[in-house]
């Protein structure tokens, strides 16, 4: 550390903070973010239009051999995406629908797409948050437990297991779930949601063991071990070790010194991770054919019902988007140094 | 400063028996490659209350290890295999883990070296403050309170309830050490232990710190332990002084006695590599480097470094035994080796008459840091083959003007002429022969080479550069100049990562001379460095002046280290020149307060 | 100032991290490292096992080995009656191929613009970091599927493409985070100051000094790429439908799971294997990098 670059001033004293005047800072900070939030959306929005509708034919992909013979559906479907209009003016016609809370029509059933995607948004967010609501404790105390032990032999077990559990692709680990526990070693569990569409799953809970255990299997390990690595370092720096020889007993150096200031980085990284649950639920849903957001989404584009695909990635993108959000302002929130910066 | 026997046992009515004592302490690495190594051995030392000992030594000495050993604690990696730590009887290695937890901050209190992460950051210090009384349940909450407003009076803080609700990074480093202090005061310590508590702080606040702790130290009868690298700072605190040397104690007394008759080569070279306020000095440095636990030689563990070496000191381990009255050294030939005066090696200051030939000139200088103005109308000239020194304090500008002659930092108005044509802004912008004529050296070794490249190409580079030379003649030059860094040409082929600090400085050196320069800016090159190795750089650049009759434009807070390599200087104070003028005239009669408080307040050894 | 680490070779407890010791070569440190060695043996086993058992297959891809979900031969038989154990030797190839080539699809395109805006800074770095942060907000199976979506049939080099462009926003965000490290180094500024091409900056001084961090990114990057590729192969997105796939093959055989279950369990057991051993050679090198540059 350099003399010149860490240390303010000494001569100058340090002013002191302003307290709660800061009040508009702060509703301009966050006014800030929030803006910068809809327009990564709205980009968003354009990529995924241009993405599904520039790409590629899908008229062409959705009759495949048909297309040649049947030129009355290729002139339906044409007219429901209205083909003959320029892009931009597609783009923003659809965008218009959006925002007034309609998305269109779907082109696989020809129903209102809001109607069709309603109950399957609350089950996957349902499922995420289950999956959320168990992960988190169980990482941060598989965390704890391993850096209480570091560097000696539990330690490094736990942390080779959470490294190969790490790496697996979350429908390995679904499918060896249901065969541990479903269908070959025990039988237990129920291998597939049984619940139709427009059903509660959790009417019959024991079908959502397998989903949840699965996407707390794949999310897990990752959270716990950088929620490990930044108690690690934590536990390493100079104002633990001065608390340690103050005399200051081990559990509350933990507790006090330490996790206080590992939470901030375990807040970035579950958001991180929560984010990707939005995609992950993607395949889990798909394997145990969860009626959620996820199958829907997969079953759409193996429809190519463009309007479907195009509603759903704007849900999955804006719940990535909104975690994010939330994560850094609770990151700020829970940041003395940053807190202080913006309210003066 | 110090107290009196009397005084003493005045005082320590209470304490009798009081202070501490260390007797063989043995610390040594553990993990699996270097199991045993020690990292210190040997280690004898008295604490009497109310006495300051200064631990001095340099890096790799293991004057750290020595100060937390103190508390019974080691870092990772590391374990006291050896010896005892006796408070008030008691031995703090062999008492039970709970006993030692209740030692560390009420008999044995620790003031830790950066000041910046000593202080929970998510924390507010008036809740820090009381931690440690809040957990033992010592007295109540308004009585912790008020103790710690008063703790906080004492070492000049503000103690109102705003003060006490920041957080640490709303204050400055100098306020975070009192608050450490403080800290350390408040269950009233038998013992203090600190660790280089004022290195990073400018001297002012520095002066303060050590002020208020001596007081502290006096009024409370505590006996203390103050580890630094710093000579000059423990020639005015301490009342006995130890030298440490790779792990082991060099040579221990009065502080009086060591400055005055040193006996041990090791301290002798210390003390040649110092500057002066007073007078310039010729500054030398030590030959060779520190070496690591594991790696120390045989015998005298200074032997292959030592200028008076003979043949006995490579076989034999020298003990610890005494010259004189509280006066022990451990060398074998502290008899032959003849006396030592402070005033040795001074050299007549640069005379300030001297006819002199301008070569870069600055007028009328502003600069900015976006909307920042943090330099303001600065003008000064540096004149063929001369020094000029730039020295403040943090925040002064005195890095900001140098980076902006060298064309590192663009935001600026006035004017910067080398030989008469202005300069562009940035290096980019500038012409090559303008790029080549300048050159500049950073402060961090560490950071100013590429770790990946060798030190070939890294001296080579500037050559094919400014197309002074290629290939087989550019290495054949390479190799001249690392002769004239005092480094081996088989340094060539090593990557800039396996070198020490002050190898890699001068690699620095090597590479801004490879341009054959005209100007050498000079950034606090020295302040990462030991001591020793800051004497021998000084030694080399004074070196160049003369052969090469290269300019320089020396950037650093040392007003000694100005003394003795600077012909004219300026001082700067948040972006202004105060004062401004030759070396001997600004510092033997300075014309402003700033100054004279600067020079007041500089730990000085003569 | 508090002296910095006069002696290298040394990291005696108690010394500020500020002198690095001097590292032995690359391989040597990197031999030393368990996860590291471990994961690159078991990779290189599966890599040449993809490769090379084609040719030892008992029976062909598509040739029917017996009755469908028969216990016949070492795995059984799948849901056409093809030899699963065939399949398996097949079924590598393409999976590695996609993998591979859009890991470093990733790689490159993400490298370039994180160490662009890094080293750009100021406007640069905002544009660039802005528009990153659009294509981050699509979880990397999501933008496959949307462009999946108009496409009829997929070919090899659009899953290829897909794969890479999806990694490059966060190999781009990692590889700015290191650049930025290196960027405000003294030596780069001297090179600066030299008045260095700012292309041979990069080439020269920033990149050469990330190199580990980099190549541990490239073996995370290849776990994910695996996982994505099977994944999509199991929800049936495969380039090559006929063809054996190991994503596919366990989609394909779901059904049969509690009465052959080999024909999923095998195909899970290679890809689960493949995965945690380059999850682990991209932690050693990770662990690599940070102990040493």
């Amino acid at each position: 550390m350099t003399q010149v670059a860490t240390l303010p001033d000494p001569v100058e004293e340090v002013a002191a903070p302003r307290g709660r005047s800061g009040a508009g800072a702060w509703a301009l900070w966050l006014a800030r973010r929030l803006g910068l939030a809809v327009l990564t959306l709205w980009l968003v929005s354009i990529l995924v239009y241009v993405a599904t509708a520039a790409l590629g034919d899908p008229v062409r992909a959705i009759l495949g051999r048909d297309y040649a013979s049947n030129p009355g559906r290729v002139a339906q479907l044409e007219a429901q995406l209205n083909s003959d209009q320029p892009l931009v003016q597609r783009y923003f016609s659809w965008l218009g629908g959006l925002l007034t809370g309609d998305p269109g029509t779907s082109l696989a059933n020809q129903q209102p797409v809001g109607e069709l995607i309603s109950a399957n948004v609350v089950n996957t967010l349902v499922l995420v948050l289950l999956s959320a609501v168990v992960m988190i404790p169980v990482a941060f105390l598989v965390a704890m437990v391993s850096s209480h032990f570091r560097r000696r032999r539990p330690d490094a077990v736990i942390q080779t297991v959470l490294l190969a559990l790490a790496g697996l692709p979350e429908f390995v680990i679904g499918v060896l779930l249901v065969a541990l526990l479903s269908t070959t070693v025990f039988q237990v569990l129920p291998a597939v949601t049984l619940t139709g569409f427009g059903g509660r799953p959790w009417d019959s809970p024991e079908s959502m063991v397998l989903p949840v255990l699965t996407l707390v299997l794949a999310v897990a390990p990752y959270v716990s071990r950088i929620v490990r690595s930044t108690l690690l370092d934590v536990l390493d720096s100079d104002y633990v070790e001065l608390a340690r020889l103050k005399g200051i007993p081990e559990p509350v150096v933990m507790r006090k010194h330490a996790l206080l200031n590992a939470i901030v980085p375990g807040v970035q990284v579950i958001a991180l991770q929560l984010a990707w649950l939005a995609g992950g639920v993607v395949v889990v849903e798909t394997l145990f054919s969860y009626p959620g957001v996820g199958l829907q989404l997969v079953d759409s584009v193996r429809n190519h019902d463009v309007p479907m695909v195009q509603a759903l990635s704007m849900i999955i993108a804006a719940v990535y988007v909104v975690v994010n959000l939330v994560a850094d302002v609770l990151s700020i929130l829970l940041t003395p140094r940053a807190r202080t910066a913006i309210s003066s | 400063m110090t107290t009196t026997a009397d005084q003493q046992d005045e005082q320590g009515a209470v304490r009798r028996g009081a202070g501490l004592v260390v007797e063989g302490l043995g610390v040594s690495l553990t993990g699996r490659e270097r199991a045993g190594t020690d990292v210190v051995e040997g280690i004898d030392l008295v604490l009497r209350p109310g006495e300051v000992v200064g631990l001095v030594g340099e890096s790799g000495s293991g004057k750290t290890t020595v100060g937390t050993s103190l508390l019974g604690y080691s870092r990772a990696g590391a374990v006291i295999s050896s010896g005892k730590v006796l408070v008030e009887g008691r031995d703090v290695l062999t008492m039970p883990w709970r006993e030692v937890r209740q030692l560390r901050g009420e008999e044995v209190a620790y003031v830790p070296q950066d000041p910046a992460s000593a202080l929970n950051p998510s924390i507010r210090i008036g809740k820090q403050i009381v931690e440690l009384q809040t957990l033992r349940g010592i007295g109540t909450t308004a009585s912790r309170l008020q103790g710690a407003r008063d703790g906080l009076a004492e070492v000049g803080l503000p103690n109102d309830d705003e003060f006490l609700r920041r957080y640490p990074h709303q204050l400055s480093g100098g306020q975070v050490q009192r608050v450490a202090l403080a800290m350390a005061f408040l269950p009233k310590p038998k013992v203090l232990v600190l660790d280089e508590p004022t290195t990073g702080l400018d001297v002012t606040t520095q002066a303060m710190v050590l002020e208020t702790m001596a007081g502290l130290c006096r009024t409370y009868g505590v006996s203390a332990l103050y580890v630094t690298h710093d000579l000059a700072v423990v020639a005015n605190i301490a009342d006995r002084v130890a030298v440490m040397y790779a792990g082991q104690i060099a040579e221990i007394g009065d502080r009086r006695t060591i400055f005055a008759s040193p006996s041990h080569p090791y301290t002798r070279a210390l003390l040649d590599s110092i500057p002066h306020l007073s007078q310039a000095r010729a500054l030398t440095g030590i030959p060779g480097r520190t070496p690591a636990p594991g790696a120390r030689p045989g015998g005298c563990r200074f032997h292959d470094r030592c200028a008076f070496v003979a043949e006995e000191c490579r076989t034999t381990e020298p003990e610890l035994r005494s010259v004189g009255p509280d006066h022990d050294v451990r060398c074998l030939r502290s008899e032959d080796i003849g006396r030592w005066d402070i005033s040795r090696g001074t050299v007549p200051d640069a005379d300030p008459d001297q006819p002199r030939e301008v070569v870069l000139s600055i007028e009328g200088l502003d600069v900015f840091y976006g909307r920042k103005h943090v330099v303001h109308d600065v003008s000064f000239d540096v004149g063929k083959a001369e020094v000029v020194a730039l020295v403040g304090e943090s925040g002064s500008g005195k890095t900001t003007i140098s980076r902006c002659v060298g064309g590192l930092h663009r935001e600026w108005t006035g004017s910067i002429s080398f030989d008469g044509t202005p300069l562009a802004k940035g290096a980019r912008k500038r012409s090559a022969a303008d790029r080549k004529r300048i050159q500049y050296i950073f402060q961090n070794p560490y950071l100013s080479l590429n770790p990946r490249l060798t030190v070939e190409q890294i001296v080579t580079r500037p050559m094919e550069l400014f197309g002074i030379a290629k290939g087989r003649e550019a290495t054949d030059r390479a190799k001249v100049l690392l002769d004239q860094v005092a480094l081996g040409p088989a340094m060539l082929e090593l990557q800039a990562n396996r070198l020490s600090g002050g190898e890699r400085q001068r690699v620095a050196i090597a590479r801004a001379l490879a341009a054959e320069p005209d100007v050498l800016i000079c950034d606090e090159i020295t302040s990462a460095l030991d001591v020793s190795v800051q004497g021998s750089i000084v030694a080399l650049l004074e070196g160049l002046r003369i052969e090469r009759g290269i300019s320089m434009l020396f950037v650093t807070h040392n007003l000694a280290l100005v003394r003795s390599i600077a012909a004219r200087v300026e001082i700067l104070q948040a972006g202004r020149v105060v004062e401004a003028g030759s070396v001997v005239s600004v510092m033997d009669s300075p014309a402003e307060d700033y100054t004279r408080n600067l020079l007041a307040n500089s730990p000085r050894i003569d | 100032m508090s002296a910095v680490e006069e002696t290298p070779g040394s990291t005696p407890a108690g010394a500020a991290q500020r002198g690095p010791a001097p590292s032995p070569g690359f391989w040597t440190r990197a031999r030393r490292q368990p996860r590291f060695v471990f994961g690159l043996v078991v990779t290189v086993l599966v890599v040449v096992f993809a490769v090379v058992a084609p040719f030892f297959a008992p029976f062909g891809e598509n040739e029917t080995a017996g009755a469908p979900f028969s216990p016949d031969g070492v795995f059984g038989t799948d849901y056409l009656g093809q030899d699963v154990l065939s399949r398996l030797m097949y079924g590598g190839e393409a999976i590695l191929l996609i993998s591979v080539l859009g890991t470093l699809l990733g790689m490159v395109l993400g490298v370039l613009i994180g160490v662009v805006a890094a080293y750009g800074g100021g406007w640069w770095d905002e544009v660039i970091m802005r528009l990153n942060d659009v294509t981050l907000a699509f979880p990397q199976i999501l933008l496959a599927l949307v462009v999946l979506t108009a496409v009829e049939q997929p070919t090899a080099w659009i899953i290829v493409l897909l794969v890479g462009v999806s990694h490059a926003p966060r190999v781009a965000r990692v590889s700015r985070g290191v650049a930025l490290g290196i960027v405000s180094r003294d030596f780069v500024v001297a090179a600066e100051a030299l008045g260095e091409r700012r292309s041979r900056v990069i080439l020269a001084e920033v990149l050469p000094n990330m190199s580990t961090p980099l190549l541990a990114e490239a073996g995370l990057r290849l776990t994910y790429s695996i996982g994505l590729v099977a994944a999509l192969g199991f929800l049936g997105f495969s380039a090559d439908p006929g063809s054996a796939n190991w994503g596919q093959m366990i989609q394909e055989n779901r059904l049969a799971l509690s009465t052959q279950p080999w024909a999923v369990l095998a195909p899970v057991a290679v890809i689960a294997v493949f995965t945690i051993a380059t999850n682990l050679m991209a932690d050693g090198l990770a662990q690599l990098a940070q102990r040493g540059e």
